[in-house]
């Protein structure tokens, strides 16, 4: 009958099991997989890889464009773009993405820049 | 006697899924039960079809989120017996910590939810405390709670390091402790031993005819678990099946009570065996033309992988059966002759999960 006293009187004088949440957060582990945070445009060679790989097909890839864009709704937080990229450009968040009114999609675009050493204009 | 139909389901506070019932009751007692499922068809299957070979480890982890390492760990290894991938000692051992791991943190969630059933709410917080460790080794070691995608096609993703080794080992020794605080509530207490002995018994001859696998076929005294073949690095793991005579709701819940215990001493075990070297090795070309059938034993019981390729990067054909389909038929055998009050208690301690039967 009395099996759970013991445990009544320990969870009695210990500290409770949860936290008050909106105020008290717990760290992120390190290299969770929080959430995709993004790309380092300027690295990005436009390659499609990721594209290709993404099992939910949440990212798009534009050459004429330059554009890298990924719909993080979509997105089933796999990294597995981020192992297949090349360049090491994608970049994985730990913390999660807090929620949204709009499922806007993020579209990051290259802009041209100017190389020192020609002059010329790259992209 | 006249008779009255109940519709049990697809709503049902014991359910946390949809499945549905309809009961002919003659008074209080249940003459015949019709089960009838497809609320959650998802169409997983059919979009495996579409995708990728590599990417599909990805979708048939989430055909259960409870089960979701064996699910991927069941198709990868099948791909890698058509492509003829030998895995890397290492990987083997990786994918039994994170699969055993699995079964422990689905066996306190079911342990809760039967606690939960028969009304006994503290109890039920006790386990899911429990729980809650487990999900933080899963964050902490694979990247995320629930849907972890530690495995590959050739290995595993990730590797555990020597600090997360130990910390695993003082974690389950933690849970361990405290399973044994509560276990003796579980099989000794009178009043959740009054809702779970004697009732919904699957005599052994019963559960051999109508094919049912897991916990299920072990609380009827069948010494049937898959994990003895030896796939993986079970072969090099020292353990027995978990066996109970009864086959009544006491047989299954001290089944599944038991297992955890044994599924920390194959943690153990496998943490002090694991060789050093590689986690995964590189996958190059496609699946050959072929078909392969591929098996692992899962919290509920057995999963069967159908694979066909057809030399392209997808796939021809992917079949699953998983081990709550094949239990829904024993399920149908012990309601006949039972309470209505008994119903969700005999539903859950099947371990249903509807999605995954479903898919």
């Amino acid at each position: 009958m009395f099996k759970m006293m013991g445990n009544i009187f320990k969870n009695l004088v210990s500290k409770p099991a949860t936290r008050l949440y909106p105020f008290e957060k717990r760290e992120p582990f390190k290299n969770t997989r929080g959430q995709i945070a993004g790309c380092d445009i300027d690295k990005c060679i436009f390659c499609g890889i990721c594209q290709r790989k993404c099992p939910a097909d949440a990212i798009v890839v534009n050459k004429e464009e330059k554009s890298w864009e990924i719909d993080q709704f979509r997105c089933v937080i796999c990294n597995a773009c981020v192992e297949a990229c090349p360049k090491k450009c994608i970049i994985s968040s730990e913390t999660h993405k807090t929620p949204q009114y709009k499922k806007d999609k993020l579209k990051i675009v290259q802009t041209e820049k100017i190389t020192e050493s020609t002059g010329k204009i790259t992209t | 006697m006249s008779s009255t139909i109940i519709p049990f389901g697809p709503q049902h506070p014991v359910l946390p899924e949809p499945l549905h019932i309809r009961l002919v009751m003659e008074d209080e007692k249940i003459v015949e039960a019709i089960p009838a499922i497809g609320y959650v068809h998802r169409g997983l299957e059919k979009l495996t079809e579409t995708k990728d070979f590599t990417q599909n480890v990805y979708i048939v982890e989430r055909v259960c989120g409870i089960c979701s390492v064996m699910h991927a760990m069941a198709y990868c290894q099948g791909i890698e017996e058509l492509m003829n991938i030998v895995v890397p000692d290492r990987a083997k051992f990786l994918r039994v910590i994170w699969a055993e791991l699995h079964r422990i943190h689905s066996h306190l969630l079911w342990l809760g939810l039967l606690a939960d059933a028969f009304g006994f709410e503290s109890l039920f917080m006790q386990v899911w405390r429990d729980r809650e460790k487990v999900m933080d080794i899963m964050e902490e070691t694979a990247g995320a709670r629930v849907v972890i995608s530690a495995n590959a096609i050739g290995g595993t993703r990730r590797d555990l390091s020597k600090e997360q080794m130990v910390k695993i080992n003082l974690t389950i020794d933690e849970i361990k402790h405290d399973l044994e605080q509560v276990e003796s509530v579980f099989l000794n207490n009178y009043t959740v031993k009054h809702r779970l002995v004697g009732r919904g018994i699957l005599t052994k001859a019963d559960a051999i005819e109508l094919c049912a696998v897991g916990p299920m076929a072990r609380a009827s005294g069948i010494s049937m678990d898959l994990r003895t073949t030896g796939y993986s690095a079970y072969g090099q793991l020292d353990f027995e099946p978990v066996l109970h005579n009864d086959g009544d709701n006491y047989a299954r819940t001290y089944v599944r009570l038991k297992e955890i215990y044994q599924s920390i001493d194959l943690i153990k075990q496998a943490i002090s065996k694991i060789p050093e070297g590689e986690h995964l090795v590189p996958v190059k070309g496609m699946p050959p033309k072929g078909e392969v059938i591929s098996r692992v034993e899962q919290p509920r019981g057995e999963v069967l992988y159908y694979l066909r390729a057809n030399g392209t990067k997808n796939l021809e054909r992917l079949r699953l059966r998983t081990p709550t389909f094949a239990n829904i038929p024993s399920l149908m055998k012990m309601l006949p002759g039972s309470q209505l009050s008994d119903v969700p208690l005999l539903i859950l301690t099947i371990d249903p999960c509807i999605s995954c039967t479903e898919r």
